[in-house]
């Protein structure tokens, strides 16, 4: 299943839906980076709250995405890990160092505009 | 005790298919929440291994007690090509596949038990076990 990308105001939301194939999450990566190209956007958010589980591909994929589209001059932050999630992932010694994260999508919005503001 | 559960493993759907039956057979056992998700991280973890590694092979499921918990066995087998050093294949950060090098030792951090038998030209076999915590 594709992971629909919405738009809000300067934001892209990209809401995570379920245990994706590889093929889906590298076809994010593809279009998020196109799509933060569109006139006005400013940043992405990736919601991965009904992930039940985040392993070494997948964090090692968001990495790159992040990395993406850092490169094209907007910013991502990754929100909605579930307490169990973030456990598992710290086990694994997966901490996904130089991403920002926030707790749900209201605090990723609101870290983009601040983000845009300063 | 429940039959043993077989998942064919050849292609990155199977490793999602892997870890959401390891949860709900976890579930079933009375695992926590957070165990739950504990040995799906880890059943992914081995079962990518056999796709990237060994393009095919199997992830066996099955309950098993012990001084009156339960426990939840997972046996990953493939007939890939073998690690030629464990003990570096254990090590964080080793990886011959470009990837982030975390999946065996991550594993085995995740679970109570981890062995690994493998050999050259004949495959490798994960055996990993959970145990739920002591009710009352």
């Amino acid at each position: 299943m594709r992971v629909p990308i919405l738009r809000q105001g300067r934001c892209l939301i990209a809401s995570v839906q379920d245990a994706l194939p590889d093929a889906d999450l590298r076809h994010l990566q593809q279009r998020l980076a196109e799509q933060v190209g569109a006139p006005g956007v400013q940043g992405a958010v990736i919601d991965l709250t009904v992930l039940d589980v985040v392993e070494s591909f997948a964090t090692r994929t968001l990495s790159t995405i992040a990395q993406t589209v850092k490169l094209r001059g907007a910013d991502v932050v990754v929100v909605g890990i579930q307490p169990e999630v973030a456990f598992s992932m710290v086990q694994l010694g997966l901490t996904l160092d130089g991403v920002r994260t926030a707790l749900d999508l209201d605090e990723g919005l609101a870290l983009l505009a601040r983000a845009e503001g300063r | 005790m429940p039959p043993e559960e077989r998942i064919a493993i050849t292609a990155d759907g199977d490793v999602v298919t892997a870890r959401s039956r390891a949860r709900e057979l976890a579930d079933a056992l009375g695992f926590s929440r957070t165990h739950q998700t504990v040995i799906a991280t880890a059943v992914s973890e081995i079962a990518r291994n056999i796709v990237v590694y060994a393009d095919k092979g199997e992830v066996v499921l099955r309950a098993e007690q012990a001084d009156g918990r339960w426990g939840i066995v997972v046996v990953a087998r493939d007939d890939g090509p073998g690690i030629p050093d464990v003990e570096q294949a254990l090590a964080d950060g080793y990886s011959t596949a470009g990837s982030l090098g975390v999946g065996l030792p991550g594993a085995r951090r995740l679970m109570d038990r981890f062995d690994i038998d493998s050999e050259v030209g004949r495959g490798t076999t994960v055996t990993m076990t959970k145990w739920a915590d002591r009710r009352g």
